[in-house]
């Protein structure tokens, strides 16, 4: 039952051949069998699952429900869960359980969506591997030698493993699309405001988005439907009905795609581009037509990043002092308390984050720094929003590797940093953007990137369908373990 | 412009972080490295470009003016390390 669909899954719980609480036994099951190798999951309450099934199931029995109803669905553990803890991987959440849902987390309870358990990912999603986690390290279930990506790795290796059909994870600088990429299956990023980040630990504000992960494109979109859509509560959050992307309108004929000149040759992995051409020459065959064009804005992007990100997680990042939540250390005083409280409790990649953006928005600094980066974003949003009006989307490696070996790129961070290259333009342009499997290179999966202008998520999601029918790697499931 | 042991110190500071010295001289070596990789957006001509603060910005956000049951205090104080009579107990900020 885990091997299929979360739509599959729907139908099966509609058509009164398999109960919600089956199904999410079947996962649990899974889930005690395989994830103490794979490491997905921070935190998993059987019986709360077995509850919230429950509910889901007396919601399809009185016909409501959305159309994932009875699926259970993991979430990633920067997103709240009322009682149940949320960390982000932090020893400073340790223990922390939210007294409220994140607005996501109320849509999938609504939708009669059982919560399966908190995934794990890169401490506060800072990082690319899930290595930063304070608590556990998580396997990629295509060998478990190497990283799943991240920093939503729980959330991608889970759906990738089968513990679970469907996940939410979110995507500051690629953390949806690159551990979908490196796990082989389909990741989200809708367009910046389109699903709500009420609940959702703040990282990069202006660049921050919840996603949904899946083992194919229909189901991302259908979770996508059931979690965005405007919320008062997210001042961001856009004045739009949800996502609702008919995927029978799907077809490649026509369709003009942009290729970057800068993310397909120097620094990405031959085997990643040679899987990348092999998939655009399916496309064409299909008939749509591939450009390469130059986006020289994309080399900024990176530096960009590592300012704006760091500078907004300095500030987001201040509310932890150990008086409302956490775990608190003894310090001198009340400053001596707080600092103590910091020191002991956050990571040595959070702690290099905080320390870059406070200096980046420090005195003397903001104007060389912030303010800069913030007008080169503006002229990386402009070079691609000229390519938007030639095209229907850019199309890339989501990667410039496939999945690296635990602790081969701790000791590098640049390298770790420039793994982010392909995604970054879509969170600083607020691009709706997905990654689905296009293929192997030595028997790792490569993620293939289309990324559209914003609020095109529908078109995004059809345009995806249409290429994943064309693909003929796109639904390999590791061997399981 | 290469930054001190001073001015890590002082960022620390400002950033409310206690490091020992094996952190302060790390986050040296780190800051450092990372600024001189921030020198190809420095050499970028910006004086046309306006800043932008989020990707799709969103203008005049108002909400309804209408009370709202907030949350209980008892949940509200659930997760404090130290908590007495309804309040969260800080260490003592005015000296004596």
């Amino acid at each position: 039952m885990t091997e299929l669909s979360a739509l599959e899954l729907a139908r099966l719980i509609r058509g009164r051949e398999a109960s919600c609480r089956e199904v999410a036994s079947a996962f649990l099951h899974q889930i005690e069998a395989r994830d103490g190798v794979i490491g997905a999951f921070l935190a998993v309450d059987a019986e709360r699952v077995l509850t919230e099934a429950d509910a889901a199931q007396a919601l399809v029995d009185a016909g409501e429900g959305g159309a994932l109803a009875g699926v259970p669905v993991a979430v990633k553990d920067n997103i709240s869960t009322q009682g149940l803890t949320t960390t982000c991987a932090s020893r400073i959440l340790e223990g922390y359980v939210p007294p409220f849902d994140a607005t996501v987390v109320a849509r999938l309870r609504a939708a009669g969506m059982p919560v399966l358990g908190k995934a794990n990912l890169d401490e506060f999603a800072m990082g690319a591997s899930t290595e930063t986690s304070a608590y556990r390290v998580t396997r990629n279930p295509w060998d478990p030698e190497r990283s799943p990506g991240g920093s939503s790795g729980g959330s991608a290796a889970a759906v990738a493993a089968g513990l679970a059909p469907v996940s939410l994870g979110s995507d500051t600088g690629g953390s949806i699309r690159q551990p979908a990429a490196l796990c082989g299956v389909v990741g989200f990023k809708p367009t910046y405001g389109r699903c709500s980040r009420y609940g959702l630990v703040a990282f990069g504000s202006s660049l921050d988005q919840i996603g949904p992960i899946g083992r194919s494109v229909a189901d991302v979109a259908a979770l996508s439907e059931v979690v965005t859509g405007h919320d008062p509560r997210d001042s961001t959050s856009l004045e739009q009905p949800p996502v609702r992307a008919d995927l029978d309108r799907a077809d490649l004929k026509g369709k003009r795609l942009a290729l970057p000149r800068e993310l397909i040759g120097d620094g990405v992995q031959p085997g990643v581009v040679q899987a990348v051409e092999r998939a655009i020459q399916r496309l064409q065959e299909a008939g749509a037509e591939v450009e390469t064009v130059p986006l020289p804005s994309i080399r900024l992007g990176v530096t960009t990043y590592y300012i704006i990100a760091p500078a907004e997680a300095s500030s987001n990042l201040a509310r932890f002092d150990g008086i409302r939540y956490g775990p608190r250390a003894e310090g001198k005083g009340h400053v001596g308390m707080v600092e103590r409280t910091r020191g002991e409790g956050f990571g040595p990649e959070v702690k290099t984050r905080i320390m870059i953006g406070t200096y980046a928005l420090s005195a003397g600094y903001y104007d060389a720094f912030y303010l800069r980066a913030q007008q080169v974003r503006g002229l990386m949003t402009r070079e691609f929003n000229e390519v938007f009006e030639r095209f229907d989307a850019v199309i890339s490696p989501t990667s410039p590797v496939t999945a690296f070996r635990l602790g081969e790129m701790t000791d590098d961070p640049l390298a770790m940093k420039l793994l982010d290259l392909c995604t970054i333009p879509a969170n600083m342009g607020g691009f709706p953007g997905i990654s689905l499997n296009c293929g192997f290179s030595e028997g790792l999966p490569v993620g293939l990137q289309l990324l559209g202008p914003v609020m095109a998520d529908e078109r995004l999601l059809e345009l995806a369908h249409a290429v994943e029918q064309v693909l003929p790697d796109a639904h390999i499931r590791p061997q399981t373990a | 412009m290469a930054i001190t042991l001073d001015e890590v110190r002082h960022v620390a500071k400002l950033a409310r972080l206690d490091l020992d010295e094996a952190e302060i001289l790390s986050f040296q070596g780190k800051l450092n490295a990372l600024i001189g990789h921030f020198a190809d957006i420095q050499a970028i001509d910006v004086s046309n470009l306006p800043p932008t603060s989020h990707a799709v910005a969103v203008q005049n956000v108002w909400a309804e003016d209408v009370p709202q049951t907030g949350l209980p205090r008892e949940l509200a104080l659930k997760n404090a390390a130290v908590q007495r009579a309804g309040l969260f107990v800080v260490p003592q900020i005015i000296e004596d």
